[in-house]
């Protein structure tokens, strides 16, 4: 037997000269449940890509650095590849056909045939009959190794999440060879019952040798299922650790901490603290869907800087867009004191608040139309300016908006051939700016970004961070910053608060200990705090 | 460990919601029962004549309407531009008929001929659907518009110009393109080329059909050991059996009874093409068995859904050209079978509405855009026949203007496509939003 | 000087380039075939002025996001219906045309709002369902025009039931706007009042694209998302869309019967939309994106195209209609390409 199912050494990715994998590292033996850790961004999907031999990879340049399946080193090109060298993968997104059976979606495009008179004349594979007999059997076979009892003839439609999970599984270990089995996110739709069921199943799978490979978020899950964690932070291996090694503590620590660059914030807004509520949040639920809200009770107050952050799909992007009428919410919010309507953009728009959308190239604007028209649509709707009035009709005061472009462009520096340029042309961060000016030309009073600079090359980033700090300092702008990138938050925000599983599980200051950050984040700060009955300074 | 309990939802949804739900599926086909029963009624045809009708129109157009099923098992609905295929069948018969090849003969040699045209037009379709995917319906229509025009351009215009092309029986005076209409009967025309070949009387045949009709449901039922059979399963093989049943007597009193009415007693002179239906059969059994192959395994996921299809690893774009192209050469031979029982080929009208009224048949026995089969195929010829025979004479009936019923009908036939589709979008739009 | 010709040509899309050559060499063919060019021109001016409503109404429906109004019968029915009304009211000349009009409107707006509301239903599936409504209502409405009870003797079959299928209109309002400051030059003639009134009626669109409203339905169209994000009421909007190109199909319709003289029931309007649908993708526009531009030079090219495309081909080939031939393998032509650059992006 090999003495590591999986060697992957010094692996080094670049995506259009950006380092996403800068030398990572890993070793899986047989039978060993290894997790896999790190933020967003950290680089986890870049590396299980390029073990699966995605076609993103090789069509961006390939990889440095080396693969070894079972002590000899392959080079996997395709996922078909990645099957044939033994490994599989159990998707976050389930692969599965709902109007099919559960032995059709085990066995799909392996189906198991027997020749008949039309294949063996025509001499065609895809003509010959199903052999359903002996898929019911290897079904069932697989089925049974994972403990589950479901007919393996039952269509897939309406069984619960937790269930397709396993079914997933039962398809990857029904391919013959199966050495190494990489677990994407898996426990994050299940409910703590179906998760422990999963990790017995795990267990079960590794005692028969099969290597597996989780990547999860949940501390706790990885304390109870792996030997092995592998942490990764920036596209760095920060370290790897034996489970009896290490512990939930510096797990989450390992995960956050990195040389913050905090721009000197000056300490003015110490006061906003004291300022009045300007938006009063009880009890926010909000159908978004990856990113749902499950009750969130926060304070937002006038003229700060509030970060929102946390991990993908924890809910911190589901909160502006609930509040702003994009998703179906419900909830108890107070603007200014006054009950405000949910589920209406309208409203909210027309009551002050104003959004970027963190789809900016879906929601936040129209790409064939001119800088100019993107700037001012939107204040036209809500609040009718831009426009010349006769009677009941309207037109559209072209020098008025051309004045007003040619002013948002100077401002935000937005980097164009003219206001009639159609914003396609434009980059990510001229692009960012032009939302933010959409945004802007509704003198809100409130402004929530999400995501302000995903996607932009370093140099913007800095800008229109700037941007924002400027227009809360001197408008008192009361800003909402949602962002995946703590570091962004830490050096601009007054306040962060960290969303995981759709709740807040915590306020913090932009200067407090990386640990806390990185255990907030992975839900485990309140169970910590309980345990140790003492704050962790 | 804790075991995954037996979940079944096998257990199905209690009988008021299941007989909601088929009330609410076969709606279209119930209101045309209704429509078919009353409308024969009114027009005061007789039986004899009706059911005479009925079988040589069944006979005629099932092959084509069968033709339809494979596109919609492959998820690429209904598959308007069957008209391409009715075009490639009758360049075949038009070249037969050239070389003055008739009978069974001539039959057998326009269906060989047909199928490489079929082939040729339906890679080409199914290519152009894969560029126009999530909208293959109304492609595949404006497909089957565009080839006519094609196709009217070669025949009006480029047969004795640019193609050299000469037979006097068959084409214009000028010498340039073929005549409207072209008569296939004679000695070098295929007329009844299939259907004359052996003809029994319609109910031994339906006795004898229907009895081993019943044989088979038997052993599907109770002898059978390996498939796994729902209750589904089970409930529909009962009523297939009863229905067989039903056939067998009926046939049995029509042949034997010795009191009986005059009208009913003239349907013992009922004769069936039998080749013909053995042809029909022969399609019904083999869009049931390319199903239990890998192909047709294929064209399921495929038509299930196009992306955990492809990540599977199955060719998605090349399965569905084969279902297009499988549709198009069924559709060529189903014209051919269509135009040897009309003995009269329209050679610019034809294939024009084969498309619609096939598609409005399939919907009509309670067919829609993701789900056809063979039983409701055939019932919607039935259906849709039926009501295209009584129309005119009901309109004159009921309004005192035969155009009436023949506008009805129309209206029918559009109107039935129109409201699956809707209904069908509306579906879509809703399974879209819960994701 | 090679890549500018081939981002030209990417740019007006291959379809377009052939059909605009093809037309550009039927012209010269024509001229050096000797062929009557004075009446030739004529006839595609007036062919232009005609058929350009039609086209017109593609441009709310497509800005609105319903894609190409292929239910164009529905609003041509609600135009016939208001002819046949205001000819057996014995409206005559000017007021005849304007009366059809106005008793059109009511109903086209109707219509356009019912549609409207069905295809706020059936997003992403709007082109096919349009289609099959189109036929039924006219399948339905020749019914109704055997049924319906007017008397006027020229509407009227003289012995039976029901109306003609096609009704003279010289005695009514025929050629009102063709005659209407009609400019002669020798066998050259200028049709102005039509050229005027659908010049007038693209001016009042170009109006409304630059109003609140126009700006808010065209938004809807380009990005629904987007118009969600900033307050707009998309499937209003869409109702507007359907409403304007239902009332301007209306209006296109009378104004085709005026140049034509006469107006066809009964199963005439089954195929009208595919033709409007074709012109306006000629002239650039595409399944999600239309301008007025596109209108204009789209209804041009293809009518020209088939105006000068039959003589041409009677001298070489001495056979009946190749025309027709023509503009079916024209019209489907760029209607499937157009369907082909919707099915990439989905």
């Amino acid at each position: 037997m090999a003495e590591y199912t999986l060697q992957m050494n010094n692996i080094v990715k670049e995506y259009y000269g950006n380092r996403v994998l800068k030398g990572v590292s890993l070793k899986v033996k047989p039978g060993e449940i290894h997790a896999l850790l790190g933020e967003n961004g950290a680089g986890k999907s870049t590396l299980m890509n390029i073990l699966f031999g995605m076609p993103v990879i090789h069509s961006t340049g390939g990889f440095e650095g080396e693969v070894l399946i079972n002590d000899k080193p392959v080079l996997v090109k395709s996922p078909k590849e990645a099957m044939e060298q033994g490994i599989g993968m159990v998707h976050q997104e389930f692969m599965l056909v709902p109007g099919f059976t559960l032995t059709e979606n085990i066995k799909l495009n392996r189906e198991i045939t027997k020749p008949n008179l039309v294949s063996t004349v025509f001499r065609n594979k895809n003509l010959e009959t199903l052999d359903k007999a002996q898929m019911d059997k290897d079904a069932r076979t697989a089925l049974d190794k994972l403990g589950m009892n479901i007919d393996e003839w039952v269509k897939v439609q309406g069984l619960p999440v937790g269930h397709m999970q396993f079914i997933e599984i039962a398809r990857e270990i029904d391919k013959l060879g199966i050495k190494l089995l990489v677990f994407d996110e898996p426990t994050a739709v299940l409910t703590e019952s179906e998760a422990g069921n999963l990790i017995e199943a795990m267990q079960k799978l590794a005692a028969t040798g099969i290597s597996i490979l989780f990547i999860t978020h949940r501390l706790d899950e990885v304390m109870q299922a792996a030997q092995n964690i592998t942490i990764l932070r920036d596209g760095e291996l920060v370290a790897t650790r034996p489970v009896e090694e290490t512990n939930v503590l510096e797990l989450a620590e390992l995960m956050v901490g990195r040389k913050v660059e905090v721009t000197q914030k000056e300490e003015s807004n110490e006061d906003s603290i004291l300022n009045k509520t300007v938006l009063s949040i009880k009890n926010l639920h909000v159908a978004m869907p990856g990113e749902e809200v499950k009750g969130i009770d926060l304070e937002i107050h006038q003229g700060e800087i509030l970060g929102i952050g946390g991990l993908a799909g924890q809910g911190k992007i589901g909160i502006a867009n609930g509040i702003c009428g994009m998703y179906p919410s419900s909830g108890d919010v107070k603007l200014n004191g006054s009950p405000m309507k949910l589920n209406d953009t309208r409203y909210a728009l027309q009551n002050g608040m104003s959004f970027v959308s963190e789809d900016r190239r879906g929601v936040g604007l129209l790409l064939d139309s001119s800088i100019e028209d993107n700037i001012v649509v939107t204040t036209m709707q809500i609040k009718g300016g831009f426009l010349k009035k006769f009677g009941p009709f309207t037109q559209a005061d072209f020098p008025h908006i051309r004045e007003h472009a040619l002013k948002m462009i100077e401002d935000l520096d937005i980097r164009c051939t003219g206001p009639t340029q159609p914003t396609r042309r434009l980059s990510g961060g001229n692009q960012q700016k032009v939302c933010v000016a959409r945004a802007l030309t509704l003198e809100p009073d409130v402004l929530f970004v999400s995501e302000p600079t995903r996607g932009i090359d370093i140099g913007a980033k800095k800008l229109v961070l700037d941007l924002l700090v400027k227009l809360n300092k001197e408008l008192g702008m009361t800003v909402i910053i949602t962002s995946s990138e703590l570091a962004e938050l830490r050096a601009v925000c007054d306040r962060i608060a960290i969303v995981t599983e759709g709740k807040i599980e915590g306020i913090l200051k932009p200067d407090a200990h990386d640990r806390d950050f990185g255990l907030m984040m992975a839900g485990e700060y309140h169970k910590v705090m309980k345990k140790s009955g003492e704050a962790i300074s | 460990m804790s075991e995954i309990t037996n979940v079944s939802p096998a257990t199905e949804a209690p009988f008021s919601q299941r007989l909601k739900s088929f009330m609410i599926n076969y709606s279209v086909t119930i209101l045309f029962v209704i429509i078919g029963v009353f409308g024969a009624w009114i027009s005061g045809l007789p039986v004899f004549f009706l059911v005479n009708e009925l079988l040589t129109r069944i006979t005629r157009n099932s092959f084509l309407v069968l033709s339809l099923l494979i596109p919609v098992l492959a998820g690429m609905g209904l598959n308007f531009s069957i008209t391409i295929g009715a075009m490639a069948g009758q360049i075949a018969i038009v070249l037969v008929t050239h070389w003055g090849i008739g009978g069974f003969p001539g039959f057998m040699l326009a269906v060989a001929i047909a199928a490489p045209f079929a082939i040729f037009f339906g890679i080409l379709t199914g290519r152009l659907l894969n560029k126009t995917r999530g909208q293959e319906m109304i492609a595949s229509m404006i497909t089957g518009f565009f080839a006519n025009g094609i196709y009217q351009f070669i025949f009006l215009f480029a047969l004795g110009t640019l193609i050299p092309f000469k037979d006097e029986k068959m084409m214009m005076s000028g010498g340039v393109g073929i005549r409207n209409t072209v008569d296939l009967s004679g000695d070098t025309g295929i007329k009844y080329a299939l259907d004359g070949l052996v003809k029994w009387p319609f109910f031994y045949v339906l006795a004898a059909g229907c009895a081993l009709g019943i044989i088979f449901f038997v052993q599907k039922l109770y002898l059978n050991k390996t498939i796994h059979l729902t209750d589904g399963d089970r409930r529909k093989g009962i009523f297939n059996m009863i229905l067989c049943g039903l056939g067998v007597a009926v046939s049995i009193w029509i042949m034997f009874s010795p009191t009986l009415p005059m009208q009913v007693a003239m349907m013992k002179n009922l004769k069936l093409p039998v080749i013909t239906s053995l042809a029909i059969i022969g399609l019904c059994i083999f869009n049931v068995i390319i199903v239990r192959t890998k192909l047709g395994q294929d064209f399921r996921t495929v038509g299930q859904d196009q992306h955990i299809a492809q990540v599977a690893g199955i060719h998605v774009d090349k399965v569905r050209i084969i279902a297009i192209t499988i549709s198009m050469v069924l559709a060529s031979w189903g014209q051919i079978i269509f135009l040897q029982n009309m003995s009269v080929l329209n050679t610019y009208g034809s294939h024009v509405q084969i498309g619609m009224f096939s598609v409005a048949a399939l919907l009509i026995g309670g067919a829609s855009v993701s789900r056809a089969t063979v039983g409701q195929a055939i019932l919607g010829v039935i259906l849709f026949h039926t009501l295209f025979i009584v129309s005119p004479k009901a309109g004159q009936v009921m309004f005192g203007d035969a155009q009436i019923g023949e506008f009805f009908r129309a209206f029918v036939a559009y109107g039935v496509i129109g409201v699956s589709l809707g209904l069908h979008a509306v579906r879509k739009v809703h399974a879209a939003k819960k994701e | 000087m090679n890549e500018a010709i081939r981002d030209f040509t990417k740019k007006v899309g291959i379809p377009r380039l052939i059909i605009s050559l093809f037309f550009i060499f039927l012209c010269f063919s024509s001229i050096s075939l000797g062929l009557p060019f004075a009446s030739l021109s004529s006839d595609t001016l007036r062919r232009f002025g005609m058929n350009g409503i039609l086209v017109l109404a593609m441009i709310p429906s497509i800005q609105s996001g319903l894609g190409p109004n292929f239910g164009l019968p529905l609003g041509i029915i609600c135009g016939i219906l208001g002819s046949v009304l205001a000819i057996e009211l014995g409206l005559v000349g000017a007021a005849g045309f304007w009366g059809a009009i106005i008793i059109a409107m009511p109903f086209a707006i109707g219509i356009g709002i019912a549609y409207g509301i069905m295809l706020n239903k059936i997003k992403g599936s709007e082109m096919l369902v349009a289609t099959y409504t189109g036929f039924s209502i006219v399948s339905f409405m020749s019914i109704v025009w055997i049924l319906i009870p007017l008397k006027h003797p020229e509407m009227v079959w003289p012995i039976g039931r029901g109306l003609r299928v096609t009704i003279a209109l010289d005695s009514t309002f025929g050629n009102i706007l063709n005659d209407f400051l009609r400019i002669d030059i020798g066998k050259f003639s200028i049709p102005t009042g039509l050229l005027l009134f659908f010049f007038a009626m693209c001016a009042l669109i170009w109006i409304f694209n630059r109003s609140r409203m126009g700006i808010a339905m065209k938004a809807s169209g380009d990005n629904p998302k987007f118009a969600i994000a900033s307050g707009i009421d998309v499937d209003f909007y869409r109702i507007i869309g359907s409403v304007m190109s239902t009332t301007l199909a209306s209006v296109g319709i009378i104004v085709y019967a005026q140049s034509y003289g006469f107006v066809q029931l009964y199963q005439a309007p089954l195929m009208m939309a595919f033709p409007a649908v074709a012109a306006v993708l000629i002239g650039g526009a595409s399944a999600r994106k239309a301008k007025i531009s596109h209108v204009i030079i789209g209804t041009f090219l293809f009518q020209g195209l088939l105006t000068v495309a039959l003589p041409v081909a009677n001298e070489a080939i001495k056979v009946g209609n190749l025309s027709e031939v023509l503009r079916m393998i024209v019209q489907n032509g760029i209607i499937l390409y157009a369907l082909t650059k919707v099915g990439g992006e989905s």
